[in-house]
Order: structure tokens, then sequence, then C-alpha cells
């Protein structure tokens, strides 16, 4: 039916003349917010303390022996340090390479295996190839890049090509990767040891020819900074710039925070998230073959020791920013420096564990509880 | 043949905790959850049913005490993830680390005296050649299988509840549009899957072994998570990847006795290929709930 113009309604009405005072600001001011954080993560470490003196006091141990420990075996005095700087550098290293896939919006939790493939490639290549022992310290760290970045590229192919989910590809790898380095150490025509004897053979590699290893700087009184330790925060300086100022990782972070919107823009999923995925598989790679010419120097079935699931571990807590990403690295670093001292007080290996989780809860249900409170003061503020 | 009958005994009996704990996870995955800590629900229910079984003396009520330590855990993993949104990897891996070490830790602390749950075998049916000694006979908590599975059926696709489970798992925005609490029914699938867990891991300490020893499950956990996959998020298709990888358990140890040598790291690792495998093969006909592993915040668009 046809409405003469004059009669026809404006769409929109122009709204009603009412003051209404201006919305109070969503954001909490900082006078407001730091005594509610002080307190809720006091709280927390708290409870953690509280939970870790009844655990240790129920064990038989005494707390201030294990916190002795702790301490002695991590920070007190130069040698300590150096051991913590040690451990931290595969942690560091394997986080990096887990924050830069996370940005990208890949989900991979298959790091520990990704770092048995980096020391597996790397004992291969450090025990079949010959060469000036320099040489071939650089060629087993360039091929436990490429182990650790062939794994993450099974899981990225699995991804861009079939469609399937990282995170399960990447957990599955892992423990086919545990089964994969106990076959290459038992059977002998693979990377067994050769023994004269046949009596006594432990599964494990040959060791690493004389010269394969990383060069510590330093005296072994004083402060020793291992080579690995500074490979890894130079990456971590490395990818924190890239991330941040680099257009390669302006288009990471686009396609993690915005798949569509990175389309869009140009950005091709399986171009950049594979390649991050790959990246971060050549991380953790190079953390196996840190471990391998560090403190290993031979491939043996455990020559992973949770460097991998830890690193995950910290990069989450971290919350993928590669420079919080070097504090949680020490604060675990420290805490694996010190275990053969708090083993030597008595206390059992398995409350090592249950204080390590605890301690992540501690770190974690905070902010969580935090998050949560600001979203409900938001919706809050929005609905009045 | 002797031989054989004993391997599919022995497979049947090894599926029994996957069985229960995989019909568990195919309810948790249906709803969108991806639990890690699944490993860390199996070994909490079993530690606590042996606990329950020495306190109270029968292993019936052991079973259920191991029930109740899969949900504990599973009430961590679900308020932590999905109610405070912290992130559900943590969680489950922190989770794992904290169940094995607390379990290890009271197991050496405490002496416990557990019994074990009896057996049965239906008269007429326990006769039939090969296979009938291994699915009609066995201990009761193969019965609590043929409970479970039709119960699991039942629950996920003749109610409203279970209906809403998986419309959660397959477009929360559009559930919750619907009016359909998707956090509440993560949570509620959680809790059914650490509730089953419990019960399969009670199942294989109580059942199987007979007592309690230091990390008992020992990634039957993850196996279970393969399952799921492998049956192409199917009840159908989890219940034959938990047979199927308990017959690889079960030909593992049995081979070698036989005088086949088949590389042992190949047979562990088997679960985990053949499920990778059975993604790429199958990955036209799968049909993986739209939202899995990816957490629901409420009003994020």
């Amino acid at each position: 039916m046809i409405v003469p113009a004059h009669e026809k309604k404006p769409l929109h009405q122009p709204p009603p003349n009412v003051h209404r005072p201006p919305p109070e600001p969503l954001r909490v001011p900082a006078a407001k917010r730091v005594p509610t954080l002080i307190a809720v993560y006091g709280a927390s470490v708290v409870v953690l303390l509280g939970l870790c003196y009844a655990l240790i006091i129920i064990a038989g141990n005494s707390p201030a022996d294990v916190a002795d420990a702790l301490y002695r075996g991590s920070v007190a005095d130069l040698p300590a340090v150096s051991r913590t700087l040690q451990e931290a550098a595969p942690l560091l290293i394997v986080a990096l390479g887990t924050a830069v896939a996370f940005r990208a919006g890949l989900v991979n939790i298959g790091q520990e295996g990704q770092v048995i493939l980096g020391a597996v490639l790397g004992a291969i290549v450090g025990l079949e190839v010959g060469g000036p022992p320099k040489l071939v310290l650089a060629l087993t760290l360039l091929a436990s890049c490429v182990g650790g970045a062939l794994w993450a590229g099974i899981a990225a192919l699995m991804r861009y090509w079939a469609g399937i989910s990282e995170v399960v590809v990447t957990l599955l790898l892992t423990f086919i990767a545990f089964q994969l380095v106990s076959l290459m150490v038992t059977e002998s025509w693979l990377l067994r040891e050769s023994t004269g004897s046949q009596l006594n053979l432990a599964p494990q590699s040959d060791p690493l020819p004389q010269g394969v290893a990383l060069p510590f700087l330093g005296q072994p009184t004083g402060l020793m900074i291992g080579v690995g330790f500074l490979m890894a925060v130079g990456l971590a300086a490395i990818v924190a710039l890239a991330l941040a100022r680099s257009r390669w990782g302006f288009r990471l972070r686009l396609l993690g925070l915005n798949p569509i919107a990175a389309r869009c823009f140009g950005v091709r999923a399986g171009a950049v998230g594979g390649a991050a995925l790959v990246l971060s598989g050549a991380f953790a790679g190079l953390a196996g073959g840190v471990v391998l010419t560090t403190s290993a120097l031979r491939l043996q079935p455990y020559v992973s020791h949770n460097y991998g699931w830890e690193g995950l571990l910290v990069a989450l807590l971290a919350r993928q920013r590669p420079t919080i990403a070097v504090v949680f690295a020490l604060v675990f670093g420290g805490l694996r420096a010190s275990s053969t001292f708090v083993a030597a007080t008595g206390l059992a290996p398995s409350l090592v564990n249950v204080i390590e989780a605890s301690i992540i809860f501690a770190a974690l249900v905070p902010a969580a509880y935090l998050a949560l409170r600001k979203r409900n003061a938001t919706g809050k503020a929005i609905a009045s | 043949m002797n031989s054989v009958e004993t391997i599919i005994e022995s497979a049947v009996r090894l599926s029994v905790p996957l069985l229960l704990a995989g019909c568990g996870e195919y309810v948790a995955e249906r709803a969108g959850t991806f639990n890690i800590s699944l490993e860390g629900m199996m070994l909490a229910g079993a530690y606590t049913a042996v606990l329950g079984s020495s306190i109270t003396g029968s292993p019936a009520l052991g079973l259920l005490f191991g029930l109740a330590g899969g949900l504990l855990v599973a009430a961590a993993q679900a308020n932590a993830s999905h109610r405070l949104a912290a992130n559900a990897f943590v969680i489950g891996v922190t989770l794992n680390l904290l169940v094995l070490g607390l379990t290890s830790f009271l197991d050496e602390s405490f002496v416990l005296d557990p019994g074990r749950v009896g057996t049965f075998s239906i008269p007429l049916l326990s006769g039939i050649p090969i296979i009938g000694n291994a699915v009609f006979g066995g201990r009761w908590t193969l019965l609590a299988v043929y409970v479970v599975i039709p119960a699991t059926w039942i629950l996920v696709h003749r109610t409203r509840w279970g209906l809403e489970v998986r419309s959660v798992g397959e477009d929360p925005d559009a559930a919750d549009a619907s009016g359909v609490h998707v956090n509440v029914r993560r949570r509620q699938a959680i809790y059914w899957a650490g509730c089953l867990a419990g019960l399969g891991g009670a199942a294989l300490s109580l059942g199987e072994v007979g007592g309690f020893n230091d990390n008992i499950t020992a990634g039957q956990g993850f196996v279970v998570l393969a399952a799921v996959i492998f049956g192409g998020w199917t009840l159908r298709g989890t219940l034959t990847g938990c047979v199927l990888f308990g017959l690889a358990d079960s030909l593992r140890l049995a081979l070698p006795a036989i005088g086949y040598s088949i590389t042992p790291q190949l047979l562990i690792a088997m679960p985990y290929l053949v499920a990778l495998t059975a993604m790429v093969i199958f990955v036209r006909r799968q049909r993986r709930p739209g939202a899995l592993g990816v957490q629901f915040v409420h009003g994020r668009r």
C-alpha cells in the first residue's frame, strides 16, 4: 500500500531528552585494584604455604630443612645459581616456542615429544657424523631443531591439510615419541650402546664424542653460565622483539586474535599458522638438543626429563609473554636445581610433585578468580 | 586353541577400566571438554578404592570410594576450567601431577589391606567356546561395564540432559541462546566422566591387580582419550577403540610367552598410532564436536 510522504513515520525516533548521569567507568581505578590483588594472591600464598607445611610435617620431615634445601640448592651460592640457570635454559626455550604457537592461536601441547625428537635427531647426528667437535656440535643443535620441527610439522600437516585439531595430534605424538626413543636405545641396530660385554646393557646410546658439548663460561667454583642459557636469553629477546615489533609478529598475533580478519588482510592461515607450529616444534627440539649436549651427553629413554611439560607450564603461566616467561623459567629452574638437595633431606619425591602442582595452582587460581570477578563486575556495570 | 582363548580373556579383562573411563570421557568430549586430567581421575579412583576397601573391609564399597575419588578430581578440573575459566590444559596437566604425587605419597605412608572384587560366571553361556569365559565370566566389574554402557547411551541419546550436553559441545553460543546453561552442563559432563573414570581406576586396582602400585594406571587415561578420538566421537567407536587397545595390551603380554617377539614399544604406541591413522582416514566421516577444547565465557560475543 502506498503511503503519502507526509504520513510516513521516521524510522528512528530521536531519544527523549532525559538527563542521565554518565555511566560508571568500567575500569576499576588502581587504588582499589592493588589491595584486592594483594589480598587474593596473599590468601593463595598463605594457603599454599600452609598446605606444604602440613604435608611435610605429615611426611615426618622438617619444613625448615626443606626450605633450607630449596634455598641452598637454587640460589644460596654461585654454583647453585649456575645450576639454576642451567636448568632454566631448556625450560625457557620450550616456553618461547610455546608462546609463538599460542599467539598464533595454535594449541601445541606436545612439547615433551618434540624435545625427545630433538634429542633423538641430535644424537643421531652427534654420534654418526664425524668432523671437528665444534662443527659436529653445531650440526647436532641444528639437527635437533629439525627433529622437533618435523614432529610439530606432522601436527601442522594434519591440521592444515586434514583439519584435525592440533591439540589432539600433538598430545598423541608425545606418547609415540616416548616409545620411539625407547626403541632407538634398545635396539642394537639403532642407537644402542655398543660395549664389549653383552651383560649389563643399559638402554642408552653411546656417549657423545669428546668436545661435542655446549661450553660453559666461568669457573666451577664461581658462576658458570652455559652457552645454552645465553642462547635461551638471546632467543627470548629476539622472540619478544619479533612478536611485538616485526611484521611477521604482527601477522602472527592477528591470526591468533582474529583468524577471519587475518584472512581478509591476506594472512594465509596455512603458511603463517603452520610456520608458527613448526617453529614452536623447532624451539622445543632445540631445547632437547641443549639438554643432550649439556647435561645428558648421551641418549636415554628419559632424556626429556619433563622439560617439555614444564616448559609448557611456564609459557601458560606467563600468559605467552616472553619476558615474563624468563622469570617463571628461572623459578621452575630453581625448583629443579634444588631437587637433589630436597631429596637429600629425605622428603619423598612424590611430595615434591605435590608441592610443585600446588605452586602452579597458587599462581593460577587467583588470576582466574580475579578475572571472573572483573567479568561479573563489568556485567553488572553494563546492566545497571 | 587355548592361547587364543587366553588372549581374548585377558583382552576383555584389561579393557574393563578403559571401557568404564571411555563411557565417561565420551560424554565429556561430546560436551566440548577435552579432559587431560582423565589420567588423574583414574589414578585417584584406583587409590581411593583401595583405601575404601581397606577401611570398610568390603571391595564393593571400595568401588564406591573409587567413584568418589574420581569425582573429586573431576570437581577440581570442572570448577577451575568451567567456572573460574582457568586454562583447561594447565589445570589438567597440573592435576595429573598432583594426583600422581599425592597417591604415591599416601601409598608409601600407609599400609593398606584391600580385598579383591569377586568373580562370577554365568553357567551356560560361559561354556561358549573361545569367547564364553571372557565375556560371560570374570570379575563383577565386568558386569558394571554391561550396565554402564547402555546407561551412557540412554543418558546421552534419549534424555533431555544428553541433548543439552551434545548441543553445548557442538555450538555453545547457540545453546546459550536457547537457554541452556553451557558451563553447568559442561561441569556435569565432567562429573560423569570423573565418576566413571574413578570406577575404572577402581576396577583396575581392586579388580585386576588387587592392590595399589605407584602410577598403577600408567597412561591408560591417555589411551582412553585416544580411544574416543579413534572412535570418531561416537559411543560405538569409543568402545571399539577401548577393546582394541585392551587387545593390544593383552598381545603385548601374551605374544612373548607364545614365542612371537614383537617390539614392545610398537604395541605400547599402537593405540596412539591407530588413533592418529583413524583420524586421517576417517576425517570426512568424523563429526568432531564443534567446540571441543574451547572454553565458553558467557557473554563473550
